[in-house]
């Protein structure tokens, strides 16, 4: 019981910027006041980039979180991973459909011309098999490569985080505190893997 | 009998007016003479009504649809601005830059000129002047806007100063006042904020020193108490709330030209044809549009100002 209700908490924890967000955009459509600024697609934009890579973030913090705490966190690590890419998701719609409406001509040339939409699509789309293979019967079916390829979520977060740096104008902040949290995930997992070895070679 | 005839950058009146006020235009023009005692009372100047002039355009045909040239909400112009010595967001320099003291200001000028010294506003700009020039914004982020300035041909203020023959180039510098300016506490920029023209480029008629919009005076953080406009070129150019005016020999290193040389350069004209590395500037998003529309050439004021880059390759000048 307790079990489920801190799982309804986290699904609508999750769930509050995108509430938040599809509120203003019906204030926007609506001709309302809103929070999205004058330009609501480019907030958008930012908005939706970030939560994506907030929930990366916090979902490769999840199996060390587990390793140092022996909180037992790992049940909610799927619902996390799926937030990452369903905000995504919605970046990738509000660049293709509000943002270039399906000018399939700019958005080609931006995936292909310029390496900073290259990471960002690259990332998006290596997501997508980790959404689909993310229920039990693909973890059972899968056994062994199934870890190997939910491990690639290491490299699509680089790669997220690769993205938002060389997109932005000037402003590195946001990108550079997500770097470094990342780097320090990526140091625990090297640590916990030697640490692993030295206990087999101590047996 | 006084006729007054319209360059052509000056935008058609019908492309300044949405297409239900055009088609209601007579109900307008009834009610024509009662809006216009109400909005001169709000002018900075009695002499602004008669020097009105509109928006300029050469086509306004984007994308094989035709949209016509509206005035930006005036909402969206004061609170969606970049202005970093204010914060990095966009609605930042409406909510911290209130407190600029923008009067007195004082303007220092030197370099290669006869008229070197400190100087006020009043000074530098004939109030008696001023003009509304409503003109395309493009900002190097692929977003626009249509903003009715007012203000004076930066060549009358030049004039003033009387540059010699080695002034090749003009520079502009921002206040820099980290009391005023919370924005500064951060090195995003070397600061203060630096800008420049070629001489010919400021001495364009087209190119602007604006003192205020939408016939009232600037807000501190459209740039207060007086900012360049230069219509053809990136919004970046428009360097705001400008202390030092500079004649110089060389071309100075612009603010954005240091902090990323491959991505800004010098001239930083509007240019569909010349992508940032980053992202197109192929297309817009006018402020306010859903759509986006096709970015023109010099901003669609290349009939104007294209003559002063002949033979110049565009795409490695940009």
């Amino acid at each position: 019981m307790k079990n489920q209700s801190s799982r309804i908490f986290l699904h609508i924890i999750s769930l509050i910027p995108a509430a938040w967000l599809f509120w203003q955009m019906w204030l926007w459509y609506n001709f309302s006041p809103h929070g999205l600024t004058a330009n609501p697609i480019e907030f958008i934009t930012d908005f939706t980039g970030n939560w994506t890579i907030r929930f990366l973030l916090l979902t490769l913090c999840i199996s060390p979180l587990t390793k140092l705490t022996k909180w037992r966190l790992i049940k909610y690590r799927r619902a996390l991973g799926l937030y990452a890419f369903s905000y995504g998701l919605l970046h990738f719609l509000n660049y293709t459909v509000l943002d270039y409406f399906f000018d399939w001509v700019l958005i080609l040339e931006d995936i292909f011309k310029r390496p900073a939409i290259t990471f960002g699509m690259l990332a998006f789309l290596l997501l997508i098999p980790l959404a689909i293979t993310s229920f039990k019967y693909f973890i059972k079916k899968m056994a062994a490569n199934w870890k190997n390829l939910h491990q690639t979520i290491y490299i699509i977060t680089i790669f997220a985080i690769t993205h938002n740096y060389m997109m932005v104008k000037a402003d590195i902040l946001v990108p550079v505190i997500h770097a470094i949290i990342l780097s320090g995930l990526l140091a625990l997992r090297v640590y916990f893997s030697v640490n692993k070895k030295r206990m087999f070679k101590k047996i | 009998m006084l006729i007054k005839i319209k360059g052509s950058w000056e935008l058609k009146e019908n492309q300044i007016t949405s297409l239900k006020d055009y088609i209601s235009r007579r109900d307008f023009i009834k009610n024509a003479g009662i809006m216009g005692a109400a909005s001169a009372a709000s002018l900075m100047s009695p002499n602004l009504a008669l020097a009105e002039e509109s928006l300029s355009t050469v086509s306004n045909l984007y994308d094989g649809r035709d949209i016509m040239d509206e005035k930006t909400d005036i909402k969206a112009v004061r609170g969606y601005n970049n202005y970093y010595e204010f914060g990095m967001n966009k609605d930042n320099p409406a909510r911290y830059a209130q407190s600029l003291v923008t009067d007195p200001w004082r303007v220092k000028v030197n370099g290669a000129c006869e008229n070197p010294g400190d100087y006020n506003v009043e000074d530098l700009i004939d109030f008696n002047a001023l003009e509304e020039r409503v003109y395309r914004m493009r900002c190097v982020e692929a977003w626009s806007m249509v903003i009715p300035w007012v203000g004076v041909s930066l060549s009358e203020v030049i004039s003033k100063l009387k540059p010699t023959s080695n002034a090749k180039y003009v520079y502009f510098e921002t206040l820099a006042d980290p009391k005023q300016m919370p924005g500064l506490s951060r090195g995003i920029i070397k600061w203060p904020y630096r800008e420049g023209l070629r001489m010919d480029e400021a001495m364009h008629p087209l190119t602007i020193m604006a003192v205020g919009l939408y016939g009232e005076k600037l807000a501190n953080q459209n740039g207060a108490p007086m900012r360049l406009v230069v219509p053809w070129k990136y919004g970046f150019k428009g360097v705001k709330s400008i202390v030092k005016i500079s004649f110089l020999e060389k071309e100075p290193n612009t603010s954005w030209m240091r902090l990323a040389p491959q991505e800004y350069g010098f001239y930083a004209n509007v240019n569909p044809n010349a992508p940032h590395p980053r992202w197109s500037q192929a297309t817009e998003r006018r402020i306010g549009d859903f759509r986006r529309r096709d970015t023109l050439m010099f901003n669609g004021y290349g009939e104007q100002v294209a003559s002063l880059y002949s033979g110049m390759d565009l795409k490695r000048n940009y």
